[in-house]
């Protein structure tokens, strides 16, 4: 049996660490600094796995019951 | 049917290419390609060959066919149409999808095509929440309205099961509340490929899981006041059931370091130093609580079978210890514990936990409610990238405004602590707002005028 995978789990959404240009440009589009989007945490089991650190932005790619497929984001802070 | 229809569709189709985008254009020249080919081949049936399109699996598809076509599921010509439209909309999947759906194996042409598209996309800009919508409050409203009608008593499963989770109101409201444990913390446990099928083999799982106490394969304990020992008298097929020798019982009880162990036929004799009653008694109950095998916290494990797999039930959560153990689909492993799931598997987990949960309390009371404000509640609750309750020490406590604060709970300590700091009200919300007597920021009123003083709005 392999070593268990946090992101493989069906609970976790995929994860994405955006870049920086793509970060302007959501800021852009969505009229709203950083800080306004939805947290996560330094600390959660998710940054740990996907190595984001605070600044970041992921981009999170969930399956929605109402939409089918639904992009959120969240801002990594210290914590 | 006549065939009629379907050769006017044909004619529009040729008057419009010239107009059409190139993509469109292209597709288009090449589902007709092949549907000329069909026409020709099987004479008679223009229409149904049409509609076929080249690749959509069909009776009627050739042999050769399959073969020279991509293997992935194949698109037909409505589908690869449909995709040069729907790249100019934002549309969601599940529409998307829907509109496949619906369009598949209908005789449609490019135009109608796009109409369509249209008019799904009109009605879905038209059925998004408008800026200044009260969201929140009809989230509020519509979930707790059916709340209104559950039944506060926790029911049994009948039969089987043979575990209590606590349901309805008093389940929803440990949710919302954010509790650390729930009342009756319980976790489903999917097993691998491996052991799913047989009963055997999960057993084998349980036995890995299954917290054994001593107390769990003790037939009786008892303190021999003359020789001042403890006499554990183990139940030998129950320890067996559970393979566990005495030996290795003795051992694990030796660890406890309270004095000498000795096995004698089927009873452990516990010689501890002190003799002092309250010591005694306290050591008696620490015996008695030893685990010997299993994982802490697990009470009870139940083995259902669930279409074709075996699945357990616990009695009792410990996601982070679970998940190390040897036989489970960790994939699917489930609690009801929500702050253990964003402890181990993160905030996004947990914000799906907390809607899978509440959802599922307010299904099971047969209460019809949109899960998109399930949804809502759940986004709220996760927002800072932790659990955050709704009430006092979360959502409602952390408002910035003194008065929104004050209308909620604890209204005098509010009042009094902004008071003392010289805190000021900004009155933005809909709380302040509504008390002092001004238009409330929903709706019409949420517009405003609103200057940036620098270029990028920082």
């Amino acid at each position: 049996m392999g070593k268990f995978d946090l992101l493989d789990h069906e609970l976790v959404p995929q994860f994405r660490i955006m870049a920086k240009e793509e970060i302007e440009q959501l800021r852009k589009s969505l009229g709203v600094r950083k800080e306004d989007l939805p947290w996560m945490l330094k600390s959660d089991p998710v940054s740990k796995a996907i190595g984001a650190k605070p600044g970041d932005v992921v981009e999170i790619v969930r399956k929605s019951p109402v939409a089918g497929r639904s992009v959120a984001y969240r801002y990594v802070v210290p914590g | 049917m006549s065939e009629e229809p379907s050769e006017k569709a044909e004619t529009k189709e040729e008057t419009e290419t010239e107009t059409e985008t190139k993509a469109k254009a292209k597709a288009k020249a090449k589902a007709k390609a092949s549907a000329s080919t069909k026409a020709k081949s099987e004479g008679k049936k223009p229409k149904k060959a049409k509609e076929t399109g080249k690749e959509e699996p069909s009776k009627e598809a050739e042999p050769a066919q399959p073969l020279s076509d991509q293997p992935s599921p194949p698109k037909s010509r409505n589908e690869e149409i449909l995709d040069s439209l729907l790249a100019k909309y934002s549309l969601p999947e599940s529409l998307v999808v829907q509109l496949k759906d619906k369009t598949a194996g209908l005789d449609l042409t490019a135009d109608q095509l796009s109409r369509i598209v249209e008019e799904t996309n009109s009605a879905y800009i038209k059925a998004l929440i408008e800026p200044g919508e009260a969201a929140g409050t009809v989230a509020a409203q519509s979930v707790g309205e059916p709340g209104t009608q559950m039944t506060l008593r926790t029911f049994h499963y009948a039969g089987v099961r043979e575990l209590n989770v606590t349901l309805g109101l008093p389940r929803l409201i440990e949710i919302v509340d954010a509790r650390r444990t729930p009342s009756t913390p319980t976790m489903t446990l999917y097993l691998d490929e491996e052991h799913r099928v047989s009963l055997e083999k999960a057993k084998e799982v349980v036995a890995r899981i299954e917290r054994i106490a001593v107390e769990n394969i003790a037939k009786s304990i008892e303190y021999d006041m003359i020789n001042s020992s403890f006499i554990v008298e183990i139940d030998a097929e129950v320890a067996e059931d559970k393979c566990l020798d005495l030996d290795f019982i003795a051992k694990s009880i030796e660890k406890l370091k309270v004095g000498k162990v000795s096995v004698e036929g089927n009873s452990i004799i516990i010689s501890p130093e002190t003799t002092a009653p309250e010591k005694i008694k306290r050591l008696r109950e620490r015996i008695l609580d030893l685990r010997l095998k299993g994982i802490k916290g697990i009470k009870r494990v139940v083995i259902q079978k669930e279409d074709n797999e075996y699945v357990l039930y616990t009695d009792g959560s410990n996601l982070a210890q679970v998940l190390g153990v040897k036989g489970i689909d960790t994939t699917r492993i489930y609690t009801n514990n929500i702050s253990e799931i964003a402890e181990v598997l993160g905030i996004e987990a947990a914000r799906n936990a907390i809607i899978r949960e509440a959802f599922q309390v307010l299904d099971q009371q047969g209460l019809d409610v949109d899960i998109r404000h399930v949804i809502l509640v759940a986004d709220l609750m996760t927002s800072t990238g932790k659990i955050r309750q709704i009430g006092r020490h979360g959502v409602s406590g952390e408002k910035s405004s003194v008065l929104a604060r004050a209308a909620f709970e604890v209204t005098v300590k509010h009042l009094l602590d902004a008071a003392a700091h010289g805190e000021e009200d900004a009155l933005e919300g809909v709380t302040e707002n509504v008390i002092v007597g001004q238009p409330v920021p929903l709706g019409t009123g949420i517009v405003e005028l609103f200057m940036r003083f620098s270029k990028d709005g920082s």
